[in-house]
Order: structure tokens, then sequence, then C-alpha cells
């Protein structure tokens, strides 16, 4: 086995050394999914109980109080299938934004493929993710919500999908500029709070009249996420157009992160 | 056959701010596409034009200064960071610890951190668990396989994340300076452990340290690396000799006052003299049988909190036998005014041994900074006997460092 170590030169996705360094995505995964509840009485618990009561806050208010429509199913359902994606996306990005700062002591130290901690973050908001999704499964049967089974096999992972490729761009591209810059430290939470704001998850796009205002929401990467996999589970028609920006936005999302965090990672450790 | 390491002109520069901004914020970088910033910038070396080969099964002691630019070559060496120029060409596996227990977790166990720690450094999850039972047992940690990390002591940590270290099956290993913690029944098994993986599995191993005594019983060749470049790469023995000469101010008693007046000068401090006295006589050939006296005339220049002066006493295999404060009988840190002060430090008789000795004189701001070289102003002396220990035996020279007088009882027991 030969190797050379010199000053880069091309650039390269390096996926099969991404390949050779495959266990440590596990562990670093696992790390992250065991570590995170560690010390808390009620553990594992806080993945299911986070969404669900914001699901509870979000239907009193919005949904009783405010009456905001929901396209025709129980507004706690419709809340909360956009929330649990939104879950995935806000906590990746946040923590995938900040991984290289707090896991600086080991990237100074040994060399592994920096990629690994972003994608892993997104991995662990996914594991996340599957856990309150077993109660959204549990609330189509409280509710006792008729599917289409067909579009829920499709549009679902799709919307997973989306939501997975969007987090890990907007993830690996703050995660690189905030290890440069770190003003991001403070421009990520107001970004993650922002962009709740332009997402259909508290209120569908139906009730956006104006269309400029739409195709602002639709330049937003999750849009198209959160309106796919809501697909699955309601047979409501989707503006193809603003699917397909959104689509865009969210793999260009995806491109620049990879680039910029590719082209940058060699210098974290002369920068963390 | 071919070196297993070729290191081909590896330098790395870094570009040196001279506004002070430990990070760059994004609103300079904004400003500086709009204007030219003001802010000069000159370019470093931290290394320069480095080259040299490794042989398999080597083991090489690479020395250096702090600052000297050891670290870089390693971080370059792991991949941590790349070279801004020249090449290296490796044909092994590269295994760099250049901490112990990387990665290590606080609140998971210790089994949990035995295998996150092990993949980190780039073992597969099948040679950790082959090597499981023999990490624990090194360690020695196996009744608390289960408590997380943060309960163990820090001298348990350590262990842990040697033994797993211990167990990589890498062809080159590259190692910072891990031995520098640890108790000393803990740093010979690490020694130990070392030695056995150069020398009997006949592994590649790059070792960095500053103690001059580890590295010549690991290592036998040494590259010293001095500003960037490397100045000697040869036996370990002829360098370590000039390394240890050039890193400290060596001299004869009767040059001190000379080497003194041209040590570079202190902005809080300034040594004006060292005298040896026994008996009202000043020299370094002394007596065990009576105490003497070690004087360190100086002048502090501004107010300091914690400026104390000290003395090791070193024996000539660098060991040091005892370290003394002027201000250790105190029992606050002492705000010391700008005066002039001699401290006297009585050394009794009967304690030394009739060798030959080192002693180091030092100067230093707590916590702040040293005054004085690095390694002291070294002050060699003799000791000649005379405290009539073992006259009987006048054949029979005494091996020990040192020779306190010790209070025996024999008895003889009849019946």
């Amino acid at each position: 086995m030969e190797y050379e170590i010199k000053p880069k030169e091309k650039f390269s996705l390096g996926l099969r050394e991404l390949w050779q360094y495959k266990e440590l995505f596990y562990f670093f995964t696992w790390r992250d999914v065991k570590v995170k509840y560690k010390q808390t009485t009620l553990g594992f618990a806080w993945v299911i109980l986070q969404p669900f009561f914001m699901m509870v806050i979000f239907s009193l208010f919005f949904g009783k109080g405010l009456n905001i429509p929901s396209e025709n199913i129980p507004y706690p359902l419709f809340v909360f299938s956009g929330l649990i994606l939104w879950n995935v996306f806000s906590v990746g990005v946040t923590v995938a934004g900040n991984g290289m700062i707090s896991n600086a002591n080991i990237i100074k130290k040994i060399y592994f493929p920096r990629l690994i901690i972003p994608i892993s973050s997104v991995l662990v908001s996914l594991f996340d993710f599957l856990m309150a999704f077993l109660i959204f499964i549990g609330m189509l049967i409280y509710y006792q919500f008729h599917i289409n089974f067909i579009n829920f096999l499709i549009y679902v992972p799709l919307g997973i999908i989306v939501t997975s490729v969007s987090t890990f761009g907007m993830g690996t591209l703050l995660a690189a500029l905030n290890i440069k810059y770190r003003d991001f430290r403070y421009v990520i939470p107001f970004l993650v709070q922002a962009l709740l704001f332009i997402t259909p998850v508290i209120y569908p796009i139906s009730i956006l009249t104006n269309e400029w205002v739409k195709y602002i929401v639709a330049l937003n990467p999750m849009y198209s996420a959160i309106t796919l996999f809501r697909h699955g589970i309601i047979d409501v028609p989707v503006d193809m157009n603003l699917i397909l920006i959104s689509l865009l936005s969210s793999i260009l999302c995806f491109i620049i992160g990879l680039y910029y965090f590719r082209k940058t990672e060699n210098y974290f450790a002369d920068l963390a | 056959m071919k070196p297993v390491l070729e290191i081909q002109n590896i330098s790395k520069k870094f570009r040196i701010h001279h506004e002070n901004q430990p990070y760059l914020s994004l609103r300079d970088s904004l400003v500086s596409v709009f204007k030219k910033s003001k802010s000069s910038s000159e370019d470093f070396y931290a290394l320069n034009d480095v080259s040299f080969n490794v042989n398999a099964g080597e083991s090489i002691g690479i020395i250096g200064k702090n600052g000297a630019g050891k670290s870089t070559l390693l971080k370059i060496l792991s991949k941590i960071t790349p070279p801004s120029s020249g090449k290296i060409i490796s044909r092994g596996r590269i295994a760099s610890l250049l901490e112990v227990g990387t990665g290590f977790h606080a609140e998971l166990s210790g089994r949990e951190n035995i295998f996150l720690n092990g993949s980190i450094l780039g073992m597969k999850r099948a040679e950790i668990q082959k090597n499981f039972d023999a990490i624990i047992d090194f360690a020695g940690v196996e009744k608390f396989l289960d408590t997380p990390l943060k309960h163990y002591s820090s001298g348990m940590q350590l262990r842990l994340a040697f033994a797993v270290a211990a167990f990589l099956e890498n062809e080159i290993l590259i190692i910072d300076e891990v031995l520098a913690v640890g108790d000393a029944e803990f740093q010979k098994k690490c020694m130990g452990k070392m030695e056995d993986v150069s020398k009997n599995e006949g592994r590649t191993v790059l070792f960095v340290s500053h103690n001059m005594k580890a590295v010549q019983q690991l290592c036998k060749r040494i590259v010293w690396i001095h500003g960037g470049k490397v100045v000697a790469d040869g036996l370990s023995r002829d360098i370590s000799d000039n390394y240890l000469k050039t890193t400290s101010v060596n001299t004869s008693y009767g040059e001190i006052k000379a080497l003194i007046d041209n040590l570079p000068s202190d902005s809080d401090f300034k040594l004006e003299n060292i005298c040896i006295k026994q008996n009202q006589q000043e020299g370094s050939q002394l007596l065990n049988g009576e105490s003497f006296q070690i004087e360190i005339h100086y002048k502090v220049l501004k107010q300091c909190l914690g400026l104390r002066v000290y003395f090791d006493l070193c024996d000539n295999d660098e060991n040091i036998l005892i370290r003394s404060f002027n201000d250790e009988n105190l029992e606050e840190i002492p705000v010391v005014m700008p005066r002039h002060y001699v401290a006297t430090a009585t050394i009794p008789s009967n304690l030394l041994a009739a060798v030959s000795y080192e002693i180091r004189i030092h100067a230093g701001i707590y916590n702040v900074k040293m005054c004085t070289p690095e390694l002291g102003i070294r002050i060699p002396i003799d000791i000649t006997s005379s405290n009539k220990i073992n006259i009987a035996y006048s054949g029979d020279t005494i091996r020990s460092k040192i020779s306190p007088f010790i209070n025996w009882n024999n008895k003889l027991l009849t019946t």
C-alpha cells in the first residue's frame, strides 16, 4: 500500500475514502444518539416528547385558537407531519453546523474524512425522526385516517430523502463557514428560526394569496420536502412549479455545501 | 527495500496577521473585498524544506525545542493538515497518537469508549474485538468497564487511552509525548510496550519527546528540528549530547559571572550572581560531610506576584533529584518588590554521594513565564567523600545517587 501526502491539487468527492471509514459513521452516530439523553430521567422518551408537546402547543394556539386551515385533515396530524420533518432539518443543520467546532479536539488530533461529522449529525436527527414517526403512525391510527398506500410509499420516503439532502447541504455549508467565520455560530439559530416562518409547517401554503410570497416560500428547500411528505398522506393537488423550484434549491444547497466543504476541509485543523 | 516513509522537501507556511485577530470575522472578509486591508501580514514557515527517509522497522526520535516545528511535522504526517509544498510517500498505514484518548466521551462507559476511541484511531471493529481482553488487561480497568468514564480517575482514563492505542496494528506509529503524563510505574509500562512495538514487532515508530532519556531508550536515530529545518540527523547518542548542550547554558564555576552578564535581558528580573560556598570558601569542589550554600543574587525590576528563584539538583543522567524554591516555606504567593535580593539555600551535610552533580538555577514568575534559559544556568559540582560512610570498605564504591546519613542500630541477639 503506497500513498502520497501532498498539497491538495484537484477536487474530488473522496467517496472511496468515506467508504473505508464507514465504521466511523456508525460510531459517531451511535455516540451522539447514546450521549444525547444521558443523565436525563426520562431519557429516550424526550425524542418523542419534544415534537409531541410542540404539536400540542401548535394545535392549541394555531389550530384551535387562530383556526388555521389544515388541508381538510385534523390540525394535529397536519402540524405533526410537518414538525417531525422540520425537526430533522433544524436539529440536523444546527448540530452539523456547529459540528466542526464541537469536535475540534478530535479534528486537531486525528485524521478522518471530515464529512463523517455532518453526515453523522444528519443520521442522528433521522434517528430521532424515526422515533417520532412511530408516534405519527400511532396518530394516524388514532384518527382512523385513511391513506392511499401507494402515495404513502412513494411520497413519504421522497419527503424524507429531500429533507436529508437539504439538511446535509445546509449543514455542511454552515459547518465549513462556521469554522472559518465564527459569526455563523450566531447566524445558525437565527437562520433556522427565520426559515421556519417560510416553511409550511404550521400553515398550508394554500393560505398564502400573494403569488410572490409563494415563490419565496418555494425557494426554501424544506418546502418541497414537507409538501411531498404530506402528499403521501393527504391527497391534495400540489403545485409542481413550486415543488420543482424548491427541489432545485435543495439540490443546489447540497452541491454548494458539499463542494465548499470538500474544498476547505483540509484546513479545518488549522482553523479549529 | 524502499523506505517506508519518504519525506521530501516538506514546507508548511502560515500567514501571520499583525492585527490581533484570533478568528476571521465575516465583516473583515467582506470589508477586505472592497478595500485593501491595512493589516500587514507576513509568511511564517513552521517547516522549511524538511526531508528525510524512514526505513521499515526503524524507530526515530524527533527532537527540538518548543516551536521548532515538530508538531507541525507530525500533523502533516498524520494528514491532519496538508503541507504547503513538498510531498510524503508512505508505504504503510500511519496511526498517529498526538494525544491519548482522542474522542473519549465522559458520558460513555469504559467499554463504549474503547470502541469509540479505537475506531477514531482507525481500528476496525473486528480488530478491537480481537484485542478487547488484552486492552482491558493492559489498562487494568476490568471492574469499571460499564462505569461512565467521568467517574474514572484521571490515571485510569489515561491507562485506558494508552491501552487502546497500544494495540493499534498499523505499520507506522507516530507518537507525540504521550508519556509525559501518568505515574512512574505506568510510564515504565508504556515505555516497555513501545520498545516492544518497535524492537520485537518490527514496526516503524516516530517518537517526539522532550525527554531525552526516553528518546535514547527507544530510538537509535534522532532527527533534530530547529526553526523548521532539520539541523541534524544521525545516531541518537551523538545528537542527544549536542542537543542537550545547546538547549541550556552549561558552564564551569569560574565562568558563571561572565555567563550571567551575557544572558538575554528580561523585563522583570536580572540575575546578578550565583555563588556556591562551603565553609565561606567559594568553589564547585565540595565535601559531602559538610553543608554548603547556594547563593543566588538577583534584582527584581518590577513589582511581581510570585517571582521565585529555585534550583534543581540533577544527577548526570538528567534526573532531577531535588527541586527547591526560595519561597517554598511561605503560605501565600508573595508580592516581590523591585529590589536587590540574595536567596541562599543550604544543602545539609551527609546528603549527597561522592559523585558529580549539576545544579541548575532557574527564575520564573509562577504561571507567567520563565526568566532564565529553558534548562536553567547549569553549574556542575563535584562531591568528594568526607562523611565517613562505608570507609571500612574502601574499595566498594557507593552506587546510590544520594547518600544521606542513615541511623543504623545493630543489635547482637544472644541465645
